[in-house]
């Protein structure tokens, strides 16, 4: 049986691992390299780095720190932030990493989803979506909108049917976080997550909102998620990976806990 | 003199987590698709992502299948991962159709489920593996323990005793790790799977290729 997955996303900012406070601006917590070998030598079971600025400053993300992590992190990562085209995408899996993250640019360029999953196969394609609360309409049946620049800008597109069109695409996982949730620490919005879990047949990963072990729990039940991203609860030491896993396996949610 | 450790490349990928693995296993890996090359490796590790069609086009364009078969012939320690397992099997049924190299008879299947029965393809995360615990390629390795998966079709091999290891996905058990004479393959990721999927590739590093 498959075991539901326990993700930590690094956001990285100048090869620090880094963490926005609202409206406070961001504050360096550390190494991510470092950081994510305690989460793996932790039994972390995927581990997600963001590149935040390479987008806004127009550069490739970081490949040295891919390859650093490739180097020393025996788990699949994923990375984003900073991928343009193709290209960007092939020198990141080159360099090691597991799955690549496309967000914004999937958005501009759907097609870019379907070049991606031709070139190096669905299970490399991560589709990265923010989606905001917004009153059901008829252009947004679901109540949920895509938004793009970290929330800022709207675009109209229902949240469930970009999920529908991105699997048909070719997109092999869909990281799906709530603009509403992120950074409050009271659960995911499990109604988002339920919604495209039920709408799709590719792995859902749901972000935005953990802040203990219970939040987890609903998720990947409730709210039918394959996987759940966390940061901040861990980054800060306020829990640990066994801490979460091991309450999760004692609410009959099948978890890996590392042997050796 | 053979040299040390092959990572068969066929334009097929995600070659470099394979080598950072054995890299940090204290072994020095060549990645290389130069079937002569195959030919004179102390041992073979042939990953790989993607599909059986392709791969298949690819290895036997380059001559490498013919070289991967030679190796194995020659008695010289093989490992098989992911698309580099199935292909060792007789035929998949992926890309309507794909004849493979045969090592062990058998096929490769698509995941289909009983009805009622609703399972994400692919078989994507952690599993568990239930290891028989004989063989030296698969040994040291805490029962209960969980490897990496990444895939949407099945080895199903004709003879159970080549079996080393099984999963269980939608209520298929299939077979995750098998072995034969020198060469040993697992499904899984094992170089993503962490100490146990370390365990695997160190153990294999250093066997000398007799089986059970």
């Amino acid at each position: 049986m498959l075991s539901k997955r326990v993700i930590v996303c690094l956001d990285v900012r100048n090869r620090k691992t880094t963490k926005g406070i609202k409206f406070q601006g961001n504050v360096d917590i550390g190494d991510p390299v470092e950081m994510g070998k305690q989460y793996y030598r932790e039994g972390v079971d995927e581990l997600v780095f963001y590149d935040i600025t390479a987008s806004a400053e127009n550069r490739p993300m970081d490949i040295e720190m891919v390859r650093e992590v490739a180097q020393r992190i025996f788990i699949p990562f994923s990375v984003g932030g900073g991928i343009r085209s193709l290209d960007d995408m092939r020198a990141v899996l080159l360099a090691g990493a597991e799955k690549v993250s496309v967000n914004s640019l999937a958005v501009k360029n759907p097609a870019i989803i379907a070049e991606g999953a031709k070139a190096f196969g669905s299970q490399c394609i991560v589709l990265g979506m923010d989606a905001l609360r917004v009153d059901p309409g008829v252009k947004i049946p679901s109540g949920y909108e895509v938004v793009v620049k970290g929330g800022r800008e709207r675009t109209g597109i229902d949240a469930i049917r970009w999920a529908k069109e991105a699997e048909k695409l070719g997109a092999g996982e869909i990281c799906v976080n709530s603009i509403d949730a992120d950074g409050t620490k009271a659960g995911y919005e499990l109604n988002l997550t339920s919604q495209i879990a039920e709408a799709v047949g590719i792995p859902v990963i749901a972000s935005g909102g953990a802040g203990k072990p219970e939040h987890l729990l609903e998720v990947l039940t409730k709210g039918q998620a394959d996987a759940a991203l966390i940061a901040s609860m861990v980054h800060y030491g306020e829990y640990t990976i066994p801490q979460i896993k091991d309450y999760l396996a004692s609410r009959g949610v099948r978890v890996r806990i590392p042997l050796i | 003199m053979p040299s040390p450790i092959a990572i068969l490349d066929y334009g097929a990928g995600n070659l470099t987590s394979v080598a950072c693995a054995v890299r940090h296993l204290g072994r020095e890996p060549f990645i290389t698709r130069d079937p002569d090359q195959i030919r004179k490796a102390e041992r073979v590790i042939f990953p790989g992502v993607g599909a059986a069609g392709a791969s298949m086009e690819h290895l036997n364009r380059l001559g490498l299948a013919e070289a991967f078969v030679d190796v194995y012939r020659a008695g010289r320690p093989v490992l098989g991962i992911c698309i580099g397992c199935q292909i060792t099997l007789a035929f998949s049924e992926e890309d309507g159709g794909t004849r493979c190299l045969g090592l062990f008879p058998g096929s490769v299947r698509r995941f289909q489920f009983p009805p009622g029965v609703r399972r994400k393809v692919p078989h994507m995360g952690w599993n568990e593996v239930l290891f028989q615990g004989r063989h030296p390629v698969f040994r040291g390795l805490p029962r209960g323990s969980q490897f990496y998966f990444v895939h949407s079709y099945y080895p199903s091999p004709d003879d159970p005793s080549v079996v080393e290891g099984t999963a269980s996905y939608g209520g298929i058990r299939f077979a995750a790790a098998l072995a034969r004479e020198n060469l040993a393959a697992v499904q899984f990721h094992t170089e993503k799977s962490g100490p146990p999927g370390l365990k695997i590739l160190e153990n294999f590093l250093s066997w000398n290729g007799n089986g059970v």
